[in-house]
């Protein structure tokens, strides 16, 4: 593993994983998992609890052994090794400090496991501390720390040890709002300047956001979804992604023809013909827009239900279709008003289920 | 004084406090008072008294207890008594890393069985301490004797002739003393075994150490306030056990506490009993004192 680490060519793919699949007594968790991860990218599983995301995860750490498929790291299969001799490194949910040791000691831990010289032991384990900013946190024990400083000392003792792939157990479920806000950003510039593949796992769609070059998206065991972050967030292929990712407006759809589908609202024209005789098409309510005159396609006369002050934007409720739209504060839309709304043709996505 | 504070939800003032405070404590000192405290005062002062002819205390001061204790007489030094106490201490830490040892792996076996099997496995190991230990060591004696298998496998080993009792001896001592003190050790790790926390073990795994550093690191540290707890409740009763030697022993495999117990009853010498007990205690008490430190230093914080 040592040599894993040391040798390695600059491989295409640092970690694949292959076909996993795992049951827990008569549940299955993981049915046929597949993705690759290549240096430098920063991958998040995402999706909610349950969705065998942690799981899938240990199986790579090695915490956990999958029914069937392979897990390769750096090009070589890791299945057969225990999780102490694998070249991945977690931080764990809890973080799983050890009381009885120094944050110093915490973060020397997997380089002590290994016998490395109490020389290179000192210098990797101060970068590594400057580097979270916790150098002056060296002698204290993690009873003494707070939530944030835990978060730091779990991160150091994890990338010390320059793992080929760093795995992240929901690393920051446990921080208050605004501190998980930063250390999402100082993640992410951390990730970009070790050039490190990343796996994150998390249930916090604006977490994977803030954070990730690609989203894998997992429902009930399966991969849902997969690609860039935006594109997932912008296209999203089925019900469960557009309500799970952003909370879209799902519309009840009839086909009509050609990528013209019939709604509550009326007669819309969409990008693609739809598979399907009667399904959704969807529309994030930041992409609804409001016109003062009636548009020239995919026009919607609907009227204010509701407004629902947000601070930085107003949620409107609107009628027919029970709509949700996202406006500006700056413009003032009372309940009763009727308003014209145009659905993009280029923003209404037809899902396949 | 009038100092109104909050406690437990009621308002009220730190006076009142205090007194309702020292209420409730009244039983209990009360009860160490005089069943402690008192007692032990007397037998510091019984040590130092001169036993009279007749079985009975003088009041004079006088040091002979502790000179015979230590085996200084009139016809020259013996070191009977050395022995026996060096003995003593032998036998309980003896007992207390065997019976520690063997409740250790136990207990893990039973935090981690399923939940009902769990409970079938402590009352097990809970049901012996129903029975009285008199009647317990009895039952290891007929255990032990020339015809049930232990003997038998002993004398076909070549350790024992054939058609002997495996007592008296210091085995039959040792295996008595062990099973009296396993469900204690057990019941007391019980708790911080079972509430592990697993992901310590993980972490430990996922940083590259080995099973054994595994165990020192993310085991043993979790599970040390059991631990001592474990040895505090074998090696106590360990050093001051009479009952067992007495029946799987015999005058040749006495400890500190049949001495004890001999010069408070046939050997009618009250002050000498007293003063082996002041020495019992303080021998005991360096006992725990030096494994807390122990302890203490192999985990700095917990």
């Amino acid at each position: 593993m040592q040599t894993s680490t040391t040798s390695a060519p600059a491989s295409e793919i640092s970690l694949a994983v292959e076909h996993i699949r795992k049951s827990f007594g008569s549940v299955q968790v993981l049915d046929d998992i597949s993705f690759d991860a290549h240096p430098g990218e920063f991958i998040t599983l995402l999706g909610p609890s349950g969705c065998g995301k942690t799981t899938l995860l240990r199986i790579i750490a090695g915490l956990e052994r999958a029914d069937s498929g392979r897990i390769v790291l750096a090009g070589q299969p890791v299945d057969h090794l225990p999780a102490n001799r694998r070249s991945v490194n977690t931080v764990f949910q809890s973080y799983a400090l050890f009381p009885h040791l120094t944050v110093f000691e915490n973060v020397a831990f997997g380089l002590r496991s290994r016998r490395v010289p109490q020389a290179e032991v000192n210098t990797r384990v101060h970068q590594n501390m400057e580097m979270v900013r916790i150098a002056d946190l060296a002698r204290r024990y993690p009873h003494q720390l707070s939530g944030g400083q835990k978060q730091r000392v779990a991160l150091a003792r994890a990338l010390v040890n320059a793992p080929e792939v760093l795995l992240l157990d929901e690393p920051m479920s446990a921080l208050d709002a605004k501190l998980r806000a930063e250390v999402q950003v100082e993640l992410r510039r951390l990730q970009r300047s070790l050039r490190k593949t990343f796996v994150l796992v998390t249930h916090d769609q604006h977490e994977a956001m803030t954070v990730s070059d690609r989203i894998i998206v997992m429902n009930r065991g399966k991969i849902e979804q997969e690609g860039p972050t935006a594109e997932v967030y912008e296209r999203p292929r089925t019900r469960f992604i557009a309500e799970f990712f952003g909370a879209a407006n799902l519309i009840p759809a009839r086909r009509s023809g050609d990528k013209r589908v019939t709604t509550a609202v009326g007669e819309l024209s969409v990008r693609t013909t739809p598979p399907w005789e009667s399904g959704t098409v969807a529309i994030h309510p930041e992409w609804i827009e409001i016109t003062d005159t009636e548009p020239a396609e995919n026009a919607v006369r609907a009227e204010v239900r509701d407004a629902i002050y947000r601070g930085d934007h107003v949620e409107l409720l609107m009628e027919p279709g029970s709509l949700r739209v996202q406006v500006s504060p700056r413009l003032r839309a009372e309940p009763g008003a009727t308003l014209w709304l145009c659905l993009p043709v280029e923003r209404l996505e037809v899902l396949d289920d | 004084m009038t100092e109104r504070v909050v406690a437990y939800g009621h308002l009220t003032t730190r006076r009142a406090l205090l007194a309702k405070g020292g209420l409730l404590m009244v039983g209990g000192i009360a009860w160490l008072a005089s069943f402690l405290l008192l007692p032990g005062l007397i037998l510091v002062l019984v040590a130092f008294l001169q036993r009279d002819p007749d079985g009975g205390i003088t009041w004079a001061f006088s040091l002979d207890s502790f000179r015979q204790l230590f085996g200084i007489t009139s016809s020259g030094l013996s070191a009977a008594n050395l022995w026996i106490m060096l003995r003593s201490v032998a036998l309980a830490v003896i007992t207390t890393v065997v019976a520690v040892g063997i409740a250790y792996p136990m207990t893990f076996f039973i935090a981690r069985a399923a939940p009902r099997k769990r409970l079938l496995w402590l009352s097990l190991v809970a049901i012996p301490l129903c029975t009285n230990l008199v009647i317990r060591t009895y039952a290891w004696k007929l255990l032990l004797s020339a015809r049930l298998p232990p003997a038998r496998l002993a004398a076909m080993l070549g350790w024992l002739e054939p058609g002997r009792d495996l007592l008296p001896s210091w085995s039959a001592v040792c295996i008595g003393m062990v099973s009296a003190a396993l469900p204690f050790a057990v019941i007391s790790l019980y708790p911080s075994i079972e509430r592990l926390d697993r992901s310590l073990i993980e972490a430990a795994q996922d940083l590259y150490a080995s099973p054994v550093r595994v165990f020192m690191q993310a085991i043993l540290p979790q599970t040390l306030p059991g631990l001592s707890v474990a040895i505090l409740l074998t090696f106590v009763p360990a050093m001051g056990m009479f009952v067992i030697t007495d029946m799987l022993g015999g005058a040749k495999h006495w400890l500190i506490g049949n001495l004890i117990q001999h010069q408070f009853g046939q050997g009618r010498n009250v002050p000498y009993g007293a003063a082996m007990s002041l020495v019992l205690i303080a021998l005991t008490l360096l006992g725990v004192y030096s494994s807390r430190r122990q302890a203490g230093r192999s985990a700095e914080v917990l």
